[in-house]
């Protein structure tokens, strides 16, 4: 297997030291299968062990290293050396606070994600006796694409109105919304609307469709969002204009 | 969490008026909101259009005749490469915005892309011909 | 948090943007060439009067004229934002304000002919 010599520059933060970032480079022999979380393994092992940054699987189903790979939004298990030329620059991922090196801070998105209740409200308790819940193919197509969000908050370093905006719930959070929403078995949509018909809810979107682009489990969350207004509009001209049709 | 972790993170500020710099597909974004500046600008050089219309035959010439200049042309010219991009980018999208389940399936986005561009295409026809 | 009031400005934004998509480019056109000179149908007064003298014809340029408007100040009330200016309140008076007017001198133009 061939190998090749990258100049990894990665952006360096100690909070009890520093009082800004700076960039760190180092130089690692990579094999072209590996992927950009190999050679920052490569480098915690056997170069400089203070390295920080977040990973789990290996296989782009935790969601855990999400970072800016030469400035965009990437999974660095998915981001393969070969695609990349010999200088590789990480950073932690856009928008949100760097606690250490490649560490962010995601407290507000694990918030606004709790926020939208992302479970199943059921439309009325049925005893166990009553039987499961019943769903055709056609029914679960429906929300099966925004299963699949692993919550790696790529969407949210890609997003320039999170950026812009902190208090925007967000892609992930509102696409989270639309699954349960879209679910047959589901009737908590009312009590989600509280939070996502709001304009810092999905009325802060402006459709750039970033998120979607860098979503490495193409749930097209800008989709969803564009749906969720279709819906909330449909919602506002009910309830202003037909205020005696009862949802 | 917390407070055993970092007191004190490093929050990176992002630059309000030039942000969209930063990424090729951010300038496609802002390029594509500019649109409507040449939009809201065309349709109020229509309603002048209809403005002189209502007024009489010499009034609508005359708003013919400003349109034969150099400014005019540029004008025009202008706004008909922003609006077809505008019509390209928001008829790219609509299968994002507006998708077509038909029983376990989805309509693939191309074809309702093409449905769109084919419309795009008929509607201009029509326009064209009449306006000739 | 209250449930936003948007959804009345984004509906005008989308019909108008689909119907901008669809007709502004070649009308559009038609307008370049009449301003390099050629004498487009669409400037021929007498044809031109008598299609905005019929209902439907009325109806067709008030739909096109108004949504036009109304997509392009939603849009540019979210564009002003982007380039950085945070006076929301005051940009969303003066865009929708600009569409207002333009929607009421159509109405005026159009009952005149
Ligand atoms: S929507 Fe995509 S990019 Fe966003 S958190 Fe889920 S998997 Fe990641
Ligand atoms: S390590 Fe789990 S997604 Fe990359």
């Amino acid at each position: 297997m061939s190998e090749r010599q990258i100049q990894l520059e990665v952006l360096r933060y100690n909070p009890e030291t520093d009082s800004e970032p700076r960039f760190q480079t180092y130089s690692v022999p990579c094999l072209n299968e590996w992927v950009v979380l190999d050679a920052l393994n490569y480098v915690k092992e056997n170069l400089d062990t203070t390295v920080s940054y977040r990973w789990s699987c290996h296989m782009a189903v935790c969601g855990s290293c999400g970072m800016m790979i030469n400035g965009e939004p990437k999974l660095a298990c998915k981001a393969f050396i070969h695609e990349y030329g010999d200088q590789i620059r990480v950073e932690p991922m856009a928008h949100f606070p760097v606690e250490r090196d490649l560490v962010t801070v995601v407290d507000d998105f694990i918030a606004k994600f709790a926020s939208i209740k992302p479970y199943l409200i059921p439309k009325e308790e049925k005893p166990v006796s009553a039987g499961e819940y019943k769903q055709t193919p056609a029914e679960l197509l429906k929300f099966k694409q925004y299963t699949l969000c692993i919550n790696c908050m790529l969407c949210y370093a890609a997003c320039p109105q999170y950026g812009l905006v902190p208090q925007f719930l967000g892609p992930a959070a509102i696409s989270m919304a639309h699954r349960y929403n879209q679910d047959s078995r589901d009737g908590g949509r009312d009590q989600r609307q509280e939070v996502v018909a709001t304009n810092e809810g999905v009325w802060e979107c402006s459709f750039v469709g970033a998120c979607s682009e860098v979503c490495p489990k193409h749930v097209d969350p800008a989709g969803a969002l564009q749906q969720v207004k279709v819906a909330s509009t449909i919602d506002w001209y009910k309830e202003h204009l037909m205020p005696w049709v009862k949802k | 969490m917390g407070e055993e972790m970092s007191s004190k993170p490093y929050v990176r500020e992002i630059p309000k008026t030039t942000w969209f710099l930063r990424q090729a597909r951010y300038k496609r974004y802002m390029a594509r909101e500019v649109t409507c500046i040449f939009i809201f600008a065309y349709t109020f050089l229509l309603i002048c259009g209809l403005g002189a219309l209502a007024s009489g035959p010499e009034a609508f010439s005359g708003f013919v005749e400003s349109l034969r200049s150099p400014l005019g042309v540029l004008f025009n010219l202008a706004v008909l490469i922003m609006t077809a991009y505008h019509s390209v980018s928001w008829f790219v999208v609509t299968p994002q915005a507006m998708p077509i389940q038909r029983g376990e399936e989805f309509v693939p986005g191309n074809i309702i892309v093409n449905a769109h561009y084919g419309a795009w295409a008929v509607v201009s026809l029509i326009i064209l011909i009449w306006g000739m | 948090m209250a449930k936003s009031n948007k959804p009345i400005f984004w509906s005008l934004f989308a019909a108008g943007g689909t119907v901008t998509a669809f007709v502004t480019p070649a009308l559009a056109l038609v307008t370049l060439l009449a301003a390099f000179g050629a004498n487009m149908d669409m400037f021929n007064y007498d044809s031109i009067h008598a299609f905005a003298g019929w209902w439907l014809g009325k109806l067709i340029i008030f739909g096109i004229i108004s949504l036009s408007l109304w997509h392009a100040a939603h849009r540019l009330r979210v564009t002003v934002h982007d380039f950085g200016v945070r006076a929301d309140t005051v940009v969303a008076y003066t865009v929708y304000g600009l569409a207002g007017l333009g929607t009421l001198l159509t109405i005026v133009y159009l009952l005149r002919i």
